[in-house]
């Protein structure tokens, strides 16, 4: 079969469509939607009143910024301040490498595994430890037709990884307490 | 107050944390009514996005009434009911002057490749998000505005983000009259594009998925056609089949990171983050567009490098457009779209959960349980 210059025919007709879908072609001309073109002087600059906005004090000590900012951002965010260990990673990632280098998205990825860690470990010295049941919210399996939902899906394969990654850890960190605790009781007796 | 907080890859609880205050004379605090959950937030709960926090509170979908205001703000008042645009944005760096409200360079100290978004980790700024009880909005008379009297809460807290970014999705597509626009994903974003592909005139709609419910939507709801991928051995080779192998016009990634269809870019891209995310679905789109066409990319992926097939999309001549969506400039268009019904955004709500409960609500979107498109959050309503 050779290919022609025509487009292949379509299932229906223009005036298929407009009896089937009453709001086809609202919005046909391409030069008459929203954010067209893309780069369009705003006059209204969207409401602000200023043209250098006020600059937000740092509250919580230096702010760690991306080093391919001139400075501070008159905004921020000033939710979770670094601190400790994970602090520290993070604000070398900040402080040594770019956006552009592998390294500072990888170590940004350590210094959260690092937090989660001993934000988990610093639980269960307060009155409300992490419990992972809870707070996977694996209970709403109960209520929310748990085996028909995932009945034909090509995904059910890799979900049952994810109770072994979110699990695992915690099985293994018991494990490991439990031992310690065992040979900790058994120097004691000696 | 009570709020959502990040406990880890996968954990989540609600916390009795301290009320936002004012940080910057042009902040608002909003007290919360409605907030929703976003495919994008359970990129953070699976651990996907770099430098989200312990403590952090995700949540950039709300809508609320203003509780108070800082010394510079001038066009909102306390008690006003407003929707908050996803993004955060000043107005008037070189990108906001230019409409370019999602790539502001004045919000985000932590990245320059992104502008700022509420409650989506400090790459994106390091704010708090609004599946909370109040939550700190800057420039405050830039982004949010007073909800018509006309719109509803749940179609108001739609178009905060979903509804934009479908609609954007398609827009981006570039569609011409008679257009084959084949949408992968059929979440929220994804039905909006193919609802979206109509308006502007496709010829053809085709969406593809792999949760058979969803796909009755976007029969139902979008008037598309579906292919379920996971029947076929090969769907891109389904997209040639069905285009004559021409390939489509127009193809839209309504997907994102979280993608499946191939168990090595998903163990790779969502299990163990070695790439941003697995790009199946961009791919996808890429391979089965025809040459020449356009790709449009409005599933979100991390900043850590993709196996992308750049060398398909060179060969082929496509051009790919994508973006955070800028929603402010969007809304005028979309709110008459949804006074005059052409879009009916609140048919997608099929859960509530109350704020209380939100660790339940992540694991129903996140696992797909229920027959879930799209669940709102409620808070105080516990
Ligand atoms: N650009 C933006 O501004 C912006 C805004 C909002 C959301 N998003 C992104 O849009 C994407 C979709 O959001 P949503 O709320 O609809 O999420 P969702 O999780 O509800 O939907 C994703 C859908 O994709 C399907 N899917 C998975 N792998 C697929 C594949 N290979 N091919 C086809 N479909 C596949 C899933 O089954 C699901 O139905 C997310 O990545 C989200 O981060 C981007
Ligand atoms: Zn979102
Ligand atoms: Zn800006």
């Amino acid at each position: 079969m050779a290919y022609t210059p025509q487009k292949p025919p379509l299932p229906e007709t223009t005036e298929q469509l407009k009896a089937r879908i009453p709001f086809w072609g609202v919005d046909l001309d391409p030069a008459d939607r929203p954010s067209v073109p893309k780069l369009q002087w705003q006059e209204d600059l969207s409401g602000a009143h200023w043209e250098v906005p006020d600059q937000q004090p740092e509250r919580h000590g230096p702010r760690e910024r991306s080093i391919e900012h001139a400075s501070i951002t008159p905004v921020f965010g000033t939710a979770q301040p670094l601190h400790g260990v994970s602090g520290a990673i993070r604000r070398h990632a900040y402080a040594r490498f770019s956006e552009a280098r592998l390294a500072h998205w990888l170590l940004l990825i350590a210094g959260d595994r690092v937090e989660a860690t001993g934000a988990h470990l610093r639980s269960f010295a307060t009155l409300r430890p992490d419990n992972p049941v809870t707070e996977t919210g694996v209970l709403a399996e109960a209520g929310a037709h748990p085996v028909a939902s995932r009945r034909g899906r090509v995904d059910a394969r890799h979900q049952t990884i994810d109770p072994v990654l979110v699990a695992g850890p915690w099985v293994a960190g018991a494990a490991v307490t439990w031992l310690g605790l065992r040979r900790v009781v058994r120097a004691v007796r000696r | 107050m009570r709020a959502m907080v990040y406990r880890g890859p996968y954990k989540l609880r609600v916390e009795e944390k301290d009320l936002p205050t004012i940080e910057h004379p042009n902040d608002a605090i909003v007290r919360v009514t409605l907030a929703a959950i976003c495919g994008s937030d359970l990129h953070l709960y699976h651990g996907l996005m770099p430098d989200t926090r312990i403590g952090h509170t995700f949540g950039h979908e709300f809508i609320g009434v203003v509780e108070q205001v800082g010394p510079s703000v001038e066009n909102l008042q306390v008690g006003d009911r407003v929707m908050v645009p996803f993004n955060i944005f000043c107005g008037t760096c070189w990108f906001c002057a230019r409409g370019l409200y999602s790539n502001c360079h004045n919000v985000n100290p932590n990245a320059t490749a992104v502008g700022g978004i509420y409650g989506y980790s400090h790459t994106t700024g390091g704010y708090d998000g609004g599946q909370a009880e109040y939550v700190r909005v800057p420039f405050a008379d830039v982004g949010p505005v007073r909800i018509p009297d006309w719109m509803s809460d749940e179609d108001a807290v739609l178009l905060t983000d979903a509804v934009p970014t479908g609609y954007f999705g398609a827009q981006l597509g570039e569609i011409v009259e008679g257009d084959v626009v084949v949408v992968f994903g059929a979440g929220i974003v994804g039905l909006v594009a193919a609802r979206s592909a109509w308006l502007m005139g496709a010829g053809r709609v085709i969406v593809v998925d792999h949760l058979e419910y969803r796909l009755e939507t976007a029969r139902s709801w979008a008037k598309a056609e579906t292919f379920n991928f996971a029947e076929y051995d090969d769907i891109v080779v389904e997209m040639k089949k069905t285009t004559g192998h021409l390939g489509a016009d127009v193809a839209i990634d309504a997907v994102g990171a979280e993608a499946d269809g191939n168990l090595l870019m998903h163990l790779s891209g969502v299990k163990f983050k070695l790439q941003g995310g697995s790009p199946i679905a961009l791919n996808w789109a890429i391979d089965s567009v025809r040459k020449g066409g356009t790709v449009s990319v409005v599933g979100a992926y991390g900043p850590i490098p993709n196996m992308v097939k750049f060398g398909d999309a060179l060969n082929k001549g496509l051009t790919l457009r994508m973006n955070q969506t800028p929603v402010k400039r969007q809304w005028p268009r979309l709110f008459e779209h949804v006074r005059n019904g052409h879009l009916t955004p609140s048919e997608l709500v099929t859960h509530r959960f109350p704020l209380e409960h939100v660790a339940e609500g992540y694991h129903v979107f996140s696992a797909k349980l229920d027959g879930v498109i799209k669940p709102l959050v409620v808070p105080g309503a516990a």
